[in-house]
């Protein structure tokens, strides 16, 4: 009964968005409990990305609320607990001249605060999230010079490194090799076992993704399921159609691991289905 | 050689700022350079020439504009067009680089006007459009300590906030970096930054200064905090190279530090172009 009593990190309630004409987002609620690991799945175009950035304040809905720890998006200060990875984390200008050190240090820099600098302690947690994604011996190279996937693990490290208690990813396995992905899926359940650190964590990888998560959410446009994953694994078969128009292969990973303790109470799933 | 400079004050004056400049402008490079801005220094150098020209127009109906410094009026009317500059970069948000091709146009433009106006200052025109060693004044060097100490202060004060916003913009704005106060800051600063060091390099080629020794420094250095200290070393390096030889060859000291400046960057690209063959090569 780990989340059922736990208290909201984000509340969705009656959210709407259109870029000019274009509705993207229709009529969206959605709870996530603290402690919780949300896979969050949809075809291309579906409005995933869109909606992350409206969490994050990045878009304002047209319609509806949305609260962060209780608070109104609008007026929610407190960003250093929130982590976010980029879907495009490594689009960035690849000739910048800076180190993984100095890239993870970014992810203080809204933590530490206007007219401080970095101290003693602050180096030694970036040392420590750049070895939690296994890249301390690239800790002074530039981050130009390395692979895609070494660079996302360096984002996820800046996004670790302020210890968030939620933490976003927007695909951010995109561009890693097979081992790594579970590594890094490995890791997030880690963070969500050890830490309590909730999840959202947006994908194409089903497979992968009902072996970790405790909860799902198929996105397009609207919010066509939302709930635990035992009951997303009954319908899947039906909601991927639904969703993606045809049958989706799924390759089944080797569940090895033990799982969360998935029984909810019945009214945080406020499963939106249609 | 060099004791010359300090038997005259206009000349040790000059060494001073050009000591100073050496520092600011490449500092304010690597900011520049890092968020693809390097147009942005040409567009406001533009805007200043139109603001000496303004100035020096009124310097001949008005007492107080004939002895003012009429880099002051520049680094206004720069500010200004800094301003129009973020406001034409909102209007056109899917085209943001025509905003600098309007107010480049517009400011020379406009300040071709106010020169054909006032006509009789062409000799003063070259040196503002290329430099001069003779220009500066004990209280202009004052102003220019001021400005540096403040921009160098306000650097290392929002240093981690800049270089977050210029590394990536999205993620900066996600952990809670105030984006817009500390873009318009630092076009100021830029404003202020090209009005000091116009008055050694010149107009015409105070970009070069802003954006020359940063694109030497990028081919060496490894981090960011690297960057600063080669292209800091290089900046010096020119500037007072050219301002020994222009006062030596009797030529516009602009066209010395920049062409110190170049060859810097030549001998750079050459040092560094063998690393990539090798890799290349193995
Ligand atoms: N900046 C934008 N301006 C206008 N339309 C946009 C913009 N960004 C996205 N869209 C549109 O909104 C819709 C949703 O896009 P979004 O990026 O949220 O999808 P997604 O679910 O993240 O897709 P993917 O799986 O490819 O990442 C798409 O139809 C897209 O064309
Ligand atoms: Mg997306």
């Amino acid at each position: 009964m780990k989340n059922s009593a736990a208290p909201y990190v984000l509340e969705v309630k009656n959210v709407s968005f259109s870029y000019g004409k274009q509705m993207v987002l229709e009529d969206i609620n959605m709870q996530v409990r603290e402690g919780s690991f949300l896979g969050l799945v949809g075809p291309n175009g579906s409005g995933k990305s869109t909606f992350m950035k409206l969490l994050l304040g990045l878009l304002k809905a047209d319609k509806g609320n949305i609260e962060l720890f209780g608070s109104p998006v609008q007026s929610f200060r407190d960003w250093s607990r929130i982590g976010f990875v980029s879907q495009k984390a490594n689009s960035f200008n690849s000739g910048f001249p800076a180190t993984v050190f100095e890239v993870v240090a970014m992810g203080l820099y809204g933590k530490i605060g206007l007219f401080r600098f970095l101290k003693k302690e602050h180096k030694k947690k970036i040392k420590e999230a750049i070895a939690q994604v296994g890249m301390e011996q690239y800790m002074h190279k530039n981050i130009g010079r390395l692979s895609g996937g070494q660079q996302q693990r360096v984002f996820i490290a800046r996004a670790l490194v302020s210890e968030p208690e939620l933490l976003i990813l927007d695909e951010p396995t995109v561009g890693v090799d097979a081992d790594s992905v579970r590594n890094f899926y490995d890791m997030l359940k880690e963070l969500n076992d050890k830490k309590n650190i909730t999840l959202i964590l947006v994908t194409h990888d089903i497979g992968a993704m009902s072996e970790y998560v405790t909860d799902v959410a198929c996105l397009n446009k609207c919010l066509h399921f939302h709930g635990d994953k035992n009951d997303f694994e009954v319908n899947r078969e039906e909601m991927m159609t639904a969703m993606y128009g045809h049958k989706v292969n799924v390759i089944e990973h080797n569940h090895s691991h033990d799982h969360h303790d998935h029984s909810h109470d019945h009214d945080d799933l406020d499963g939106v289905r249609s | 050689m060099i004791e010359v400079f300090f038997q005259y004050d206009f000349l040790r004056y000059s060494l001073f700022t050009g000591v100073l400049i050496g520092i600011l402008a490449p500092l304010t490079g690597v900011f520049i350079v890092v968020r693809r801005l390097s147009l942005l220094a040409d567009a406001l150098s533009h805007i200043t020439l139109t603001g000496i020209a303004f100035s020096l127009l009124l310097g001949r109906y008005i007492n107080f504009f004939a002895v003012l410094n009429p880099v002051y009026m520049g680094m206004i009317f720069a500010a200004t067009g800094s301003l129009l500059i973020e406001r034409l970069r909102h209007t056109y948000r899917f085209y943001r680089e025509l905003a600098i091709p309007i107010i480049l146009s517009s400011g020379i433009g406009i300040g071709v006007v106010f020169i054909s106006l006032a006509d009789g200052f062409t000799t003063d025109l070259f040196s503002y459009l290329f430099g001069s060693i003779a220009a500066i004044s004990s209280t202009d060097f004052t102003v220019v300590l001021v400005l540096t100490t403040v921009v160098v202060a306000i650097f290392g004060l929002f240093y981690k906030e800049l270089f977050f916003l210029s590394f990536d913009e999205e993620q900066a704005v996600i952990s809670g970096i105030p984006r817009r106060s500390l873009h318009f800051l630092f076009i100021l600063i830029t404003a202020v930054v090209i009005g000091i060091s116009m008055q050694i390099v010149g107009i015409l080629l105070v970009s070069a200064l802003m954006t020359l020794p940063v694109a030497a420094a990028m081919r060496l250095a490894a981090s960011f905090k690297q960057m600063f200290f080669y292209s800091v070393v290089i900046g010096e390096v020119s500037v007072l190279a050219g301002i020994f030889a222009a006062f030596h060859l009797d030529v516009a000291p602009g066209g010395m530090i920049v062409v110190v400046n170049v060859l810097i960057l030549l001998i750079v690209l050459a040092a560094t172009s063998e690393k990539i063959l090798n890799r290349k090569g193995g």
